[in-house]
């Protein structure tokens, strides 16, 4: 059982005009100056995931500037045994499309096929930073184990997006509220089971001999456990506040250092980078458990912040559970516990264009 | 590509911003009808004119065709007591071509959408609650699409109804005819699941 990117082909994607490589399953490692277009390479990958990839970005931002030619990005996936080939894009002017085997499909799609977890330098404030970004790293866990749980997101918020215009409004029907709150309701019961499940798995497969701090993680929800009824007796001050104010759009996540007792917003910058990295890791080694193959990682500069002996740690950790990592750091040194067990490229850049090769270690 | 003559590209133009047509079948279309003018364009044209001066909106039931009264609502046979109520004329039609229902029809227009200021008041919606009383019905069909949107215009209307009494039904969801499990999406096979019955 075994899940890589075998091929990645972009076409116009940002400031790599062409690019084509053959990825043989061990870790990869990107290395390049600031600015060469390693990132762009990890967030074409992280567009094979359901969203809006790992910069949150709008399909517009995502083509070669300056000319609208449209961008492409296509990934040869070998899972189980089994060849899939995806392909994302958007034509000039045109909204951003998915096509898995050759078929149009919708996101999640991508997501039942490879899941995907990313850490980037903008994360480094997740623990102390609004819940806002929390919340999308949980859902992201919850989405490699529950590949509905997209569906049932998309579904809450489009029903939310109804009661709040309602408010907003003025209008008072009763049984117009009554039926947004039903959906809410059903939609929203199962994102809290789905996150409640993902905790759960997670809190089974931490390692306590790793050198990474373990996370003690908490669902931080003050939904009931009616949230039709709770919806209801909310709305005058939901009207007050122009928004809904109960249910698991205001969900939280909270990481405790488990052996200290020491909340993740306190911690050093350090050992929060650590947290995150240990909670990747964990749900890694869960998700290979469940489904005998560990997700796709793309690690963002996660290298430079890490001691000599938690680097080689982590590593080594990649390489047990055969996941295919996408390393980015600015120099080839960064890598060197990791030697022949990752592949090599590096990603340069010349009058705008990126350029990406690969390396021969000796 | 040669260009046809300013009249004749208009017509293009035109056709092809009907549904299911784009720019090169509008225009295979029109080369078509001009080169059977007689037996196909001009046909073709009358009828245009005509129906587009009879065709009209159902009084009761908001189907559209060529009386004030549709022939469904005018056909004494469909007052079976039983209410089947769809978002579209579209709908309508393709519960028709089924052919298993033998009641009559009401055509919301649409669904409930605060986004786009949609309300109850613009869904022909206070016009069944009428009917419920006017025409003695029994049971009302919920035959609303299997989206957030449809879900919530069809739980409106249950509400809605509750306090007349009458008897308020949703179309199953399901296995599809012919179709095979191994093929379906979670969603629909644990709803024909949920939905399943005795044999």
């Amino acid at each position: 059982m075994s899940l890589r990117l075998h091929r990645l082909t972009l076409s116009r994607f940002r400031s790599h005009p062409r690019v084509e490589a053959v990825f043989d399953g061990r870790p990869v490692v990107l290395h390049g100056a600031n600015g060469a277009g390693k990132t762009n390479l990890l967030e074409a990958i992280s567009l094979l995931s359901p969203g809006r990839g790992l910069r949150r970005a709008a399909s517009e931002e995502l083509g070669a500037q300056p000319a609208d030619l449209g961008w492409k990005i296509e990934g040869e996936i070998a899972r189980n045994g089994t060849l899939h080939e995806l392909e994302t894009g958007a034509a000039p002017g045109q909204s951003r499309v998915v096509r898995i085997d050759g078929k149009t499909s919708p996101q999640s799609g991508l997501g039942r096929l490879m899941p995907m977890l990313w850490l980037t330098p903008a994360m480094d404030r997740l623990w102390i930073e609004a819940a806002e970004g929390r919340r999308r790293f949980l859902d992201r866990l919850v989405l490699g184990f529950e590949p509905d749980h997209a569906e049932a997101a998309v579904g809450y918020e489009k029903a939310m997006r109804q009661r709040n215009k309602l408010l907003r409004d003025n209008v008072t029907d009763p049984r117009w509220y009554t039926a947004l709150e039903a959906r809410m309701a059903e939609t929203g019961g199962v994102m809290t089971l789905n996150r409640q499940a993902t905790l759960a798995r997670l809190a089974t497969a931490q390692s306590a001999d790793s050198p990474f701090p373990q996370p003690e993680l908490i669902l931080a929800d003050d939904t009931p456990a009616d949230l039709a009824e709770a919806l209801a007796e909310s709305r005058g001050r939901d009207r007050q506040a122009g928004r809904t104010l109960v249910g698991p759009h205001r969900a939280d996540l909270s990481a405790l250092w488990a052996a200290r007792g020491r909340p993740a917003a306190q911690c050093s910058t350090g050992e929060q980078k650590a947290l995150l990295i240990s909670t990747v890791l964990a749900h890694a080694r869960a998700l290979q458990a469940m489904v005998g193959h560990a997700p796709i990682l793309l690690l963002d500069e996660v290298a430079a912040h890490l001691d000599d002996a938690r680097r080689a740690a982590l590593y080594d950790a990649l390489c047990d559970l055969g996941a295919q990592a996408f390393l980015t750091g600015t120099g080839p040194e960064l890598f060197t516990p990791l030697g022949n067990r990752a592949q090599t490229f590096r990603v340069s850049e010349t009058a705008g264009d990126s350029q990406v090769t690969e390396e021969d270690l000796p | 590509m040669a260009r046809a003559a300013g009249e004749i590209e208009a017509l293009i133009a035109l056709m092809a911003r009907l549904p299911g047509l784009g720019p090169r079948s509008a225009r295979r279309a029109v080369l078509h009808m001009l080169k059977k003018r007689g037996m196909v364009m001009e046909p073709l044209s009358q009828a245009l004119a005509r129906v587009a001066q009879t065709a009209r909106d159902c009084r009761v039931c908001g189907n559209i065709s060529d009386e004030e009264i549709c022939p469904i609502c005018a056909d004494e046979k469909r007052a079976t007591g039983t209410l089947c109520v769809v978002e579209d004329v579209s709908d309508l039609w393709a519960l028709e071509r089924a052919g298993g229902f033998k009641g009559r029809y009401h055509v919301l227009g649409g669904t409930l959408s605060a986004l786009e200021s949609i309300g109850p008041e613009n869904l022909r919606i206070p016009q069944l609650v009428e009917r419920i009383k006017a025409e003695n019905l029994r049971e009302v069909i919920l035959a609303l699409n299997a989206t957030v949107e449809g879900q919530t215009t069809a739980h409106y209307i249950a509400e809605t109804l509750a306090p007349t009494g009458v008897s308020v039904s949703a179309l199953a969801r399901g296995l599809p005819m012919g179709g095979e499990l191994d093929y379906l999406d979670d969603g629909t096979i644990a709803a024909a699941m949920a939905a399943r019955r005795a044999l």
